[in-house]
């Protein structure tokens, strides 16, 4: 079973009905005791860091996504999701993340070079710049997803496992250990990204 | 490398996509869910869900549809029509749209791209322009193309952009429907003033239209169509492929 975290933002119905397509048992939560009974979690999230942030703190999901991190269950954030991973991010003001990836989100304006439009919306190309995570074990380099976002993971080349390029490396997706990021939307990316759904779900 | 992205278009009235000729005399073509599916496997970059008949009629969108297409096509739909409210944001929303087009719901009330970007993000706000020219001048025309507002529409979409709307489609009322070509002078204008992505709407009748697209306005993002794919005069398949012979990225199923 696999818990989607529900802290009210975002479109939680194509993800689910892509983890449905992909065969994956699913539940859309926002109860604790079934998060915690899941054997893999999903974080969306969509919109601002900030609100994104003090919803997950305020609900108590923070500290229950802390703790399943640590008992080494399979989490992956998406888009957002991912972003609230990280230790910080810098979209308007200074916001705490769940500290669970190394790393601060910052905006893409800062390393793009002028011209390029923002946000980054489109589909892109992966690359892996190490060896290749087994999330991404069923692609090729330069497979295309689906991203849109302003803002991306900066100061995390060490858990970096797929860039794409919008004039300037942007971080695609991260993982340390059995946390994963994808700046991606894998729900939104075709075949391709049912593909990686299906390589989380199976991960132990 | 982003590609450049081709976006079919359901005009979707009584649970049936429709397209007319400079908004008029409609012809049934298909099924929603069918076409969509079968766009998502053969190239589709994204879909765009219009009810055209909304803003002028009132009538609700067609939630059915949406949550069964979204329960089975898994690439990002944005859908507009009848688009007034922040609930009519939240309304699709739940039924699997990623993005949600505003026309004249915003002319009404342009706080509500203020509003709903604040509360769903720049990305999921997209302004959608019919355009024609009036003495001269590009204006602005509400109510999917009947009533002119007299407005100049590059001051608007920049108004629009600075209001938080993340995505820009631009429908060119002068080149709708007379598959001669993608309205290059005004996707231009647009181009220049603003630094959100582009999408052009109105005049494909051809392959070759959405070369010139892209070769002529490079800033351009995205091509939109409908007849064109839905009677199966270009076919999306085909038309990626020629767009990668020419070197205009594009993604390949």
């Amino acid at each position: 079973m696999l818990a989607i975290i529900d802290y009210g933002v975002g479109n939680l119905f194509s993800l689910k009905s892509s983890l449905d397509a992909v065969g994956e048992e699913t539940v859309v939560t926002a109860d604790r005791e079934e998060i915690r009974r899941a054997d893999r979690l999903i974080l969306p999230g969509v919109g601002a860091f900030a609100d994104a942030a003090d919803k997950l703190e305020k609900s108590g999901m923070a500290d229950v996504v802390r703790e399943e991190a640590a008992r080494g269950k399979p989490i992956m954030g998406i888009c957002l999701g991912m972003q609230l991973l990280f230790e910080k991010s810098f979209e308007y003001g200074e916001h705490k993340g769940l500290g669970l990836i190394p790393g601060t989100v910052r905006p893409i304006a800062d390393v793009i070079p002028k011209g390029y439009k923002i946000p980054h919306i489109g589909w892109n190309e992966l690359t892996f710049p190490g060896e290749k995570h087994p999330l991404f074990a069923e692609l090729e380099e330069g497979a295309f997803v689906y991203f849109v976002h302003s803002y991306y993971g900066a100061e995390c080349s060490e858990s970096t496992i797929a860039l794409t390029d919008y004039g300037a490396p942007l971080t695609a997706a991260v993982a340390k250990g059995n946390v994963i990021g994808c700046q991606f939307h894998p729900e939104k990316s075709g075949a391709v990204g049912m593909k990686i759904l299906r390589a989380f779900c199976a991960m132990k | 490398m982003i590609t450049k992205r081709i976006i079919p278009c359901l005009d979707v009235k009584d649970g049936r996509v429709v397209k007319g000729v400079n908004f008029k005399d409609l012809n049934d073509v298909s099924s929603p869910i069918e076409l969509a599916s079968y766009y998502s496997e053969n190239g589709a970059d994204e879909l765009v869900f219009y009810d055209i008949t909304a803003s002028a009629e009132g009538r609700k969108l067609f939630t059915e549809i949406l949550t069964e297409t979204a329960r089975t096509v898994f690439i990002p739909l944005t859908v507009g029509g009848g688009i007034n409210t922040v609930e009519d944001f939240d309304r699709v929303l739940k039924c699997g749209a990623d993005k949600v087009s505003v026309n004249s719901g915003a002319i009404r009330n342009p706080g509500l791209i203020d509003e709903a970007a604040k509360l769903y993000g720049d990305q999921c706000v997209v302004l959608s322009a019919d355009i024609a020219r009036v003495n001269g001048e590009f204006q602005v025309f509400s109510r999917g193309g009947r009533d002119n507002t007299g407005m100049e529409a590059i001051g608007w979409i920049k108004e629009c952009v600075d209001r938080g709307a993340g995505e820009v489609v631009v429908n060119s009322i002068d080149t709708d429907g007379v598959k001669k070509g993608f309205d290059i002078e005004m996707l231009r204008a647009v181009c220049d003033a603003v630094n959100v992505p582009v999408i052009a709407s109105g005049g494909a009748g051809s392959l070759q239209d959405f070369l010139d697209l892209f070769d002529q306005v490079p800033d351009i993002d995205a091509g939109l169509a409908a007849s064109v794919f839905h009677f199966g005069e270009v076919s999306i398949a085909e038309l990626k492929e020629k767009m990668a012979e020419h070197g205009i990225p594009a993604r390949l199923v």
